[in-house]
């Protein structure tokens, strides 16, 4: 039996080296958990409202949206609107997680656990931040990145850096490669393939050139249509990849700075899709490891009373028809399940045996966990996890809305044997993000006319687009294109509507 | 496996500050036009705090792809009558429960709090005052300097001999640094021993004690402290500010703002110089009294108009509450220049007799009519008075204004004779 690791709700930085190790005891050797090195931040409130509005980074280039976005949230956090998370975490190696410092003794063991551990090991295992983040390279990028857009606003003028930015942000949940190609991510690199790009443009410039007069182009109108298309590898549903490579008249800072847009929002994709496993991991893992720190003896009854305290907040889930009802808290939904998943391997029903054959009675559940953690994102996990168990203690009910349909909004399953499956697939394509993005891609552009750059929405399920932000997107996008943008919304062969925008006289690029 | 601990409360905190200047320098025009309607609201003290101000969204939109409409699914916890084949209506309002986050919609205003230093910028600069102006107005007071302890650096000029010689002696004694008189005593005592051991035992005695003596230095830069002076905002003495207007019912709202905003100015001015500033406010129309501001700029009156009236108000004011010994007076007069033929003898023996000469700064401000330009408006009696005692060397200082950005040329004279006093000092 160790002893206390603190007494009472004050911690010192001994206390945190403590609190860290015992935890470290538990997350090895009896969860298993393979996780970056550590290394624990503590921050004011200040620091905190600061990182909130640079999405967590621990630094980030300049924009006025953030500004907005740190003035909202101070607004509101003064007001008493909104309270603090007690801690953010970083994917990056080391993995950084920042620690309020008004947290009690407690909060901070629990934080730990939390953070450091819990999605520290899913962070490092999980398949989507393996394939599409970096986390070796992403804070030096973070650096470069804001160097780099820093040098871009002396040689260029703040004005076009920043419509540059405000149009690569518009365009950011577009800029997202979702399959993976044949290079996997080398952030470090990035910098020095920026610098290589202006040397060699500096080494290659030869004034003389210009007056050289060139040879007739080659008639490019021989070319098959399928051909040029593939050459500029249509369709593409990256349109800032699409931009970054073709767009005609665009500099080459522009082409950097919407290359390091579409680097962040992929460094952020998985983020978006594992939500409510990454949280219910987290979760998972700090409620295991403080039980047996309280098991053990190492907190005391008191400061363990506090953490269920919290912990119980953290995964209140509100019902649909309660005030506080806001969407599933990816906490309390993420966290039942692996607790159920605990109970289906370790001690499962008969209808558990038929759902999950595979886990059930398997009895390894530290095992079983990490494999899902490994494998999994939220859509997948739900779609195989949820058990008719947890349906019915949440009491799912799944509801179909269709503005055709006078009666009204259609109750279509419940929770009972024949809605299972379709509440849990159901539930499991909230989270699937080829639902939840806009399916927009680049098909076509118009070479041999005006250039004009076109678009296709196809819908789904009869949603369009939102007319007055889409067109506000267009306009960016066409500011970068420098030409007409169509997009067309289509329903399979059917046109639901069109959009052209032409860029602003005082466009972008120049 | 290492750990690193880091403790990053010490780093220099607002790094949100260029971001966020960089939001409000976007969204100028909108936030300046929010300090405006605000500043319009609040109390002349007021004006100098921040505070929350609601700005449309206009221009200042994040668009992105969204959908909406058609057919939606969701999946819902909680259920607790319904079963499969059920029918909700649907909720009145089209856009369901779906929608509804804060900032969304281009057309929901966007509150957030400004600092008092961003709301006094913002206001300064919608009165259109010159730039010169506002840098006189914005830079902070006077800072004197103030004993704050001792230092271990510092310069030369100020070490303190007292500390330091006492640390000194307070180090010797701890170090055990032999004194003189026993050095002194052992070599007497050497002298005039001949037992030769017990010479010997001296001479050791005296040689240890000396290579101490040696070792352990009289005064060691250890001991030196540095008297430490501290910048701290020297407290200057206080200020009463007299609004006087005139409320007779020829005076519209916007003379009133007018007025208003005149009175703020002088007030953020006079907070810059003074850390103590009260403000007195007289109305009069053939009589004056003291009121509270909001009756001030807000409550009924009528009747005819007597100026005189308000400086005698003010004069008993002056010396019943303030005597010229201890407080810096300033004065503001507002009125649209009517005023009773007969009363300019007694208004102008009382300016220039009681008021003007314990007076720092007097200012008359005649306010006209928006459409009005200045040029156009005739002299009034009022006017015609000032200006004959102005002729006469009275200092004071008037204008008339009918816009806003008017109101600031009344104060050149006021930064004027700062000037000159600070080059005097």
């Amino acid at each position: 039996m160790a002893g206390l690791l603190f007494e009472g709700a004050d911690w010192d930085f001994h206390t945190l080296q403590r609190v860290h190790d015992a935890c470290e005891e538990i997350a090895r050797k009896e969860l298993g958990l393979d996780v970056y090195p550590n290394q624990i931040e503590v921050i004011t409130a200040e620091q905190m409202l600061d990182a909130y509005s640079s999405v967590g980074m621990p630094l980030f280039y300049k924009h006025w949206s953030f500004g907005k976005q740190f003035a909202f949230q101070e607004a509101s956090y003064r007001k008493g609107l909104m309270g603090l998370a007690y801690e953010i975490v970083i994917n990056s190696s080391p993995c950084i997680s920042y620690l309020m410092e008004e947290n009690t003794a407690t909060m901070q063991t629990l934080v730990i656990a939390h953070a450091a551990f819990g999605h520290n090991h899913f962070f490092k295992n999980n398949y989507l931040f393996k394939q599409w983040t970096d986390a070796d390279g992403i804070l030096d990028y973070l650096e470069f990145a804001k160097g780099y857009i820093m040098a871009c606003e002396e040689r260029h003028g703040r004005l076009a850096v920043e419509r540059t930015l405000d149009a690569a942000h518009a365009l950011m949940s577009h800029g997202i490669d979702r399959y993976p190609g044949k290079k996997t991510l080398d952030l470090r690199a990035e910098e020095k393939r920026a610098g290589d790009r202006r040397r060699h443009e500096e080494a290659a410039f030869n004034d003389l050139w210009r007056t050289v007069p060139t040879t007739k182009t080659k008639n490019t109108t021989t070319l098959s249509a399928e051909r040029r298309r593939a050459l500029l590898g249509l369709p593409q549903e990256n349109i800032l990849r699409f931009l970054e490579k073709t767009a005609p008249r665009l500099h080459p800072w522009q082409r950097e700075i919407i290359r390091i847009v579409r680097h962040i929002a992929q460094y952020f994709y998985p983020q978006g899709q594992t939500k409510v496993m990454n949280e219910g991991t987290a979760t998972y893992v700090h409620y295991r490891i403080m039980s047996r720190l309280h098991q053990q003896g190492q907190i005391s009854d008191g400061n363990f009373l506090e953490f269920l305290g919290s912990h119980t907040n953290v995964v209140f889930q509100p019902e649909f028809d309660d005030r506080r009802w806001s969407g599933f808290n990816p906490y309390a939904l993420g966290f039942a399940m692996m607790q159920d998943i605990e109970r289906i391997v370790t001690n499962p029903e008969q209808e558990d045996r038929e759902w999950f054959p595979d886990i059930a009675g398997k009895g390894d559940v530290e095992g079983v966990l990490r494999d899902i953690w490994a494998n999994y994102r939220d859509e997948s996990f739900i779609g195989q996890f949820l058990s008719p168990a947890l349906i019915r203690r949440f009491r799912l009910f799944h509801l179909h809305d269709n503005p055709a349909d006078t009666n009204g909004i259609k109750v279509d399953a419940i929770h009972d044997e024949r809605g299972y499956r379709r509440v849990r697939r159901e539930l499991s394509r909230q989270y699937d993000v080829g639902f939840i993005d806009a399916n927009i891609e680049v098909v076509d552009v118009d070479l041999a006319g005006d250039r004009r750059l076109m678009l296709r929405h196809s819908t789904v399920k009869g949603s369009q687009l939102n007319e007055t932000d889409a067109r506000r997107v267009l306009q960016h996008l066409a500011d970068l294109w420098t030409y007409d943008v169509a997009l067309t919304e289509v329903d399979g062969d059917k046109v639901l509507k069109e959009y052209v925008v032409s860029p602003r006289t005082a466009a972008v690029a120049a | 496996m290492a750990i690193h601990i880091v403790d990053r409360r010490l780093n220099p905190g607002s790094k949100s500050l260029e971001n966020r200047q960089r939001f409000l320098r976007r969204a100028k025009a909108l936030v300046q036009g929010a300090v405006k309607k605000t500043s319009q609201d609040r109390d002349i003290k007021d004006v100098l705090e921040g505070g929350e101000v609601a700005i449309p969204m206009d221009g200042m939109e994040e668009p992105r792809f969204r959908r909406e409409g058609g057919t939606r699914d969701m999946v819902l916890p909680g259920n607790k009558k319904f079963v499969e084949g059920d029918y909700l209506p649907r909720p009145s309002q089209s856009g369901g429960k779906g929608s509804g986050a804060g900032e969304g919609d281009s057309e929901d205003a966007f509150r957030f709090v400004l600092s008092r230093d961003e709301f006094v910028d913002l206001f300064l600069d919608d009165l259109e005052l010159p730039d010169l102006a506002k840098r006189k107005l914005a830079e902070t007071e006077h800072e004197g300097l103030q004993r704050a302890g001792y230092a271990t650096s510092g310069s030369p000029a100020n070490i303190s001999v007292s500390r330091t010689v006492s640390r000194a002696l307070a180090r010797r004694v701890a170090l055990r640094r032999p004194r003189q008189e026993d050095i002194d005593a052992l070599e007497a005592e050497l002298a005039e021993c001949d037992d030769e051991k017990r010479r010997t035992e001296i001479r050791a005695q005296l040689e240890a004690l000396k290579a101490k003596f040696k070792r352990i230095p009289f005064i060691d830069p250890i001991d030196i402290r540095y008297r430490r002076f501290e910048t701290v905002p020297k407290p200057v003495a206080q200020a009463v500010m007299f609004c006087l207007m005139d409320v007779s019912g020829s005076m519209s709202e916007h003379m009133k703002d007018l007025a208003k905003r005149f009175y703020m100015l002088l007030y953020v001015f006079l907070k810059r110089r003074y850390k103590h500033v009260e403000i007195v406010f007289i109305r009069h129309t053939d009589r004056a009294e003291e009121v509270d501001e909001d009756t001030f700029f807000h409550g009924p009156a009528s009747g005819g108009t007597l100026v005189s009236s308000a400086l005698v108000a003010m004069t008993d004011i002056l010396r019943t509450r303030f005597r010229p010994a201890d407080w810096n007076i300033y004065a503001a007069q507002a009125s649209d220049g009517d005023n009773m033929t007969s009363d300019s003898a007694l208004t102008g023996q009382l300016l220039t007799e009681k008021i003007l000469p314990v007076c720092q700064f007097f200012a008359y401000l005649e306010v006209g009519e928006a459409a009005n330009y200045t040029f156009d408006m005739p002299d009034s009696s009022l006017w015609t008075l000032y200006e004959r005692l102005r002729n006469d060397g009275a200092p004071l200082s008037m204008r008339k204004v009918s816009e806003r950005g008017e109101i600031f040329p009344v104060f050149q004279d006021l930064f004027k004779k700062r000037g000159a006093q600070e080059r005097v000092a």
